[in-house]
């Protein structure tokens, strides 16, 4: 095999991801043009859904919100070289502690009720996740599986705990009881008319502190630093003193923790109570929001975005295109996650090539290189 | 809890635990060649709604289980794409099969079919109808041996017949055949396979095209034969269960067999729990749901000793750097 030869910085993180993305949209493409239907057309629908009005926009940004805390969940657990898969559960799980807080401080205001929820939500969710990390790095299970366990457990947990502690005797549906108005999540359309009907509410505000929060912690402390050296080495990690074991077992916490701010947006922030599967995926879409957004914060943020939009446009296309259902949504998710994630070989090798005939030191490296090897 | 119960719970067992021992074993071709798969679901729910649609469709259920397994074949080559020839991180690929799976059968079901996802019910031939075995109703009186007989061994559809003959075909094949021979080395230490002569990509393809029939049978066995027709999200993350038992049968075929009779007893149990209550003490149905991802977390965490995949597992094989 050929040396490789890296990338420039700016094609590894945004031309590559682009183009693995514009094919994910292309194959989307073709999939909606089978079932006979103008793709174009679609496009414009989510983009208008998405973009076009302030509900459309407000419910984009609510979307987005989810995505950024599971997309920096599952980046800060890669960065340390970790797959945290099991955003889902921890996301899922925290709605315990989120919910428990709000009810008992419902009296109170949302301005003491939402941190101490918070840390309650965070506690929760790093709490689903450390037991994973724990079990990797003190008995080696991998935490991949550990983690995917952890989200059908904690699924049978959340429907034991619904159904049978939280539920009101009043009610039937299975939920729990509603918050007050004090202890809700302000939303955003009361200060701003703009949004209109939108559930998009403070948690944003929290999401946004999160990406900036995650920047520093990675690039910034000797914490990231020491993760980072995890995630690229784990044997030169153990030489330089840092305990991996330990590393895992915060790592994965802080993850959790991260996914478990979904549940400040939900139910705090929307549903104002505890109900089944309020989730919906979003730990998945987490998924491929860190991948596309190369696990940095930057990135995570404008693939949040852009995942929020589909979601929203997704809605309104199943309204006005019938035959293009939500669904679609989730196959344009996982063929991102395809070609972004799992296929990335697939064009980094005629890009490499291809920037190796562009940039003029690496044509005198090669031509150095071959001359070397036919020297010797 | 009289005998005739104890049958019929025992006989939901044999029934629910098929698809796990064949996507069960389907993942012992995959990892025990080196290859993590997280795929099984996804690549069931495919074959299971291809199953579906096509028998619909035809007619026929050989048509549709035909179907299933050229789709699931085909999902499983776009995974081993990604994983071996573009050496990607197998399990992303195994994630964004599932989603894939996910998204396009409820997709193309309401679109082609409009029935909220599902496919129309299958009528008479398109869906497999049990096999009764010679002498089942004559031997129903025979006390205890009748009964079992009758209900436990008669009466099955043919593709659980076919599950459990692929117990031992597979522990055949895999510890009594060159080819097993070679796909467990390519499993634990694929350099010196390749050292050997012997092409790793191939015989990993080898193994995966194994797995993608299998699925595909195993899907069809949701839509097909157990129930008449395709359903949302029909195999309801038993692909991730079957994972669990591969685990938990330390990637051996009769123990894999066992593990899936165990954790398809569970799952009659759970279901017959829905109605009543057992032992005069209130277990939750939520625990006994949970208990096999319980019980698979605390064998990795080797409680109940120690679970250790085949070593080359997870990581694709570049022949040189």
């Amino acid at each position: 095999m050929s040396a490789r030869r890296p990338l420039p910085r700016w094609a590894d993180i945004a031309l590559l991801p682009a183009i693995n993305l514009a094919l994910a949209f292309l194959v989307s493409g073709l999939v909606v043009l089978l079932v006979g239907e103008n793709p174009f057309h679609a496009i414009q629908v989510i983009i208008y859904g998405a973009f076009g009005y302030g509900d459309g926009l407000g419910y984009t940004l609510y979307y987005a919100t989810n995505f950024i805390f599971t997309g920096l969940a599952v980046a800060v657990a890669a960065h340390a070289g970790l797959f945290n898969i099991g955003g889902d559960g921890q996301a899922y799980v925290a709605g315990l502690g989120a919910i428990v807080v709000a009810l008992a401080l419902d009296q109170t205001h949302w301005l003491i009720a939402m941190p101490l929820a918070m840390i309650a939500a965070g506690a929760m969710g790093g709490l689903w996740a450390f037991i994973p990390g724990w079990l990797q790095a003190k008995r080696g299970s991998h935490v991949v599986i550990t983690t995917i366990m952890f989200n059908f457990i904690g699924a049978a947990l959340m429907v034991f705990m619904v159904n049978r502690v939280l539920k009101p005797a009043s009610t039937m549906a299975p939920e729990s009881e509603t918050i007050e108005m004090a202890g809700r999540v302000p939303q955003l359309r009361h200060f701003m008319s703009f949004f209109g009907y939108s559930p998009v509410n403070l948690s944003i505000v929290v999401a946004i502190l999160a990406l900036i929060g995650v920047y520093i912690l990675i690039w910034h402390t000797k914490f990231g630093y020491a993760m980072r050296v995890l995630g690229a080495n784990p044997t030169a990690s153990r030489y330089a003193g840092i305990s991996n074991s330990k590393m895992i077992m915060i790592t994965m916490t802080i993850s959790g923790a991260l996914a478990g701010m979904v549940a400040i947006n939900e139910v705090m922030g929307v549903q104002n109570r505890l109900v089944l599967d309020y989730v919906a995926g979003a730990g998945f879409v987490g998924i491929a929001v860190a991948l596309m957004g190369r696990n940095h914060p930057v990135g995570i943020l404008l693939a949040a975005l852009l995942f929020g939009a589909l979601y929203q446009g997704g809605q309104e296309l199943q309204f006005v295109i019938p035959a293009i259902t939500r669904e679609m949504i989730v196959v344009i998710q996982a063929l991102v996650i395809l070609f972004t994630g799992a296929m990335e070989g697939l064009f980094r090798p005629a890009l490499e090539r291809a920037f190796m005939l562009g940039s003029p030191e690496q044509k005198a490296e090669a031509i150095a290189v071959s001359t070397a090897k036919t020297e010797s | 809890m009289d005998f005739a119960t104890i049958l019929s719970i025992l006989d939901a067992t044999i029934r629910l635990s098929t698809p796990l021992l064949l996507a069960c074993l389907a993942g012992m071709y995959s990892e025990r060649a080196g290859i993590f798969d997280i795929g099984l679901e996804g690549k069931m729910l495919a074959a299971a709604f291809a199953a579906g649609a096509v028998a619909a469709v035809t007619g026929s259920a050989w048509m549709g289980l035909m179907a299933g397994m050229a789709v699931s074949l085909a999902t499983t080559l776009l995974q081993g794409a990604a994983a071996i020839t573009l050496k990607g991180n197998q399990l992303i690929a195994g994630v964004a099969i599932n989603m894939l799976a996910a998204g396009m059968t409820t997709f193309l079901g309401q679109t082609w079919f409009r029935q909220g996802g599902r496919t129309p019910a299958l009528g008479e031939g398109g869906r497999f109808e049990p096999i009764v075995l010679p002498f089942a109703g004559d031997l129903v009186n025979v006390p205890i041996i009748g009964p079992i007989y009758n209900e436990l061994v008669s009466g099955h559809y043919i593709l659980v017949y076919i599950a459990f003959i692929m117990v031992p075909v597979t522990a055949f094949v895999l510890y009594r055949t060159r080819f097993g021979l070679r796909l467990r080395a390519v499993g634990e230490n694929p350099k010196a396979v390749d050292t050997a002569g012997i092409s790793v990509v191939k015989q990993r393809y080898q193994a995966i095209i194994i797995t993608g029939l299998l699925c595909g049978i195993a899907g069809a066995y949701f839509s097909i034969a157990q129930g008449s027709g395709f359903g949302n999200n029909m195999t309801a993350g038993k692909g991730y269960i079957a994972l669990a038992a591969l685990i938990f049968a330390k990637w051996k075929p009769v123990p894999a067999m066992f593990t899936c009779l165990l954790f398809g007893f569970l799952d009659a149990l759970q279901i017959r729990l829905q109605s009543a209550e057992i032992f005069g003490i209130d277990i939750p149905v939520q625990a006994i749901q949970a208990l096999p991802y319980v019980l698979t977390v605390v064998l990795l965490a080797g409680f109940i000793g120690k679970a250790v995949g085949p070593k080359a597992g997870g990581v694709p094989y570049t022949k040189e750097r």
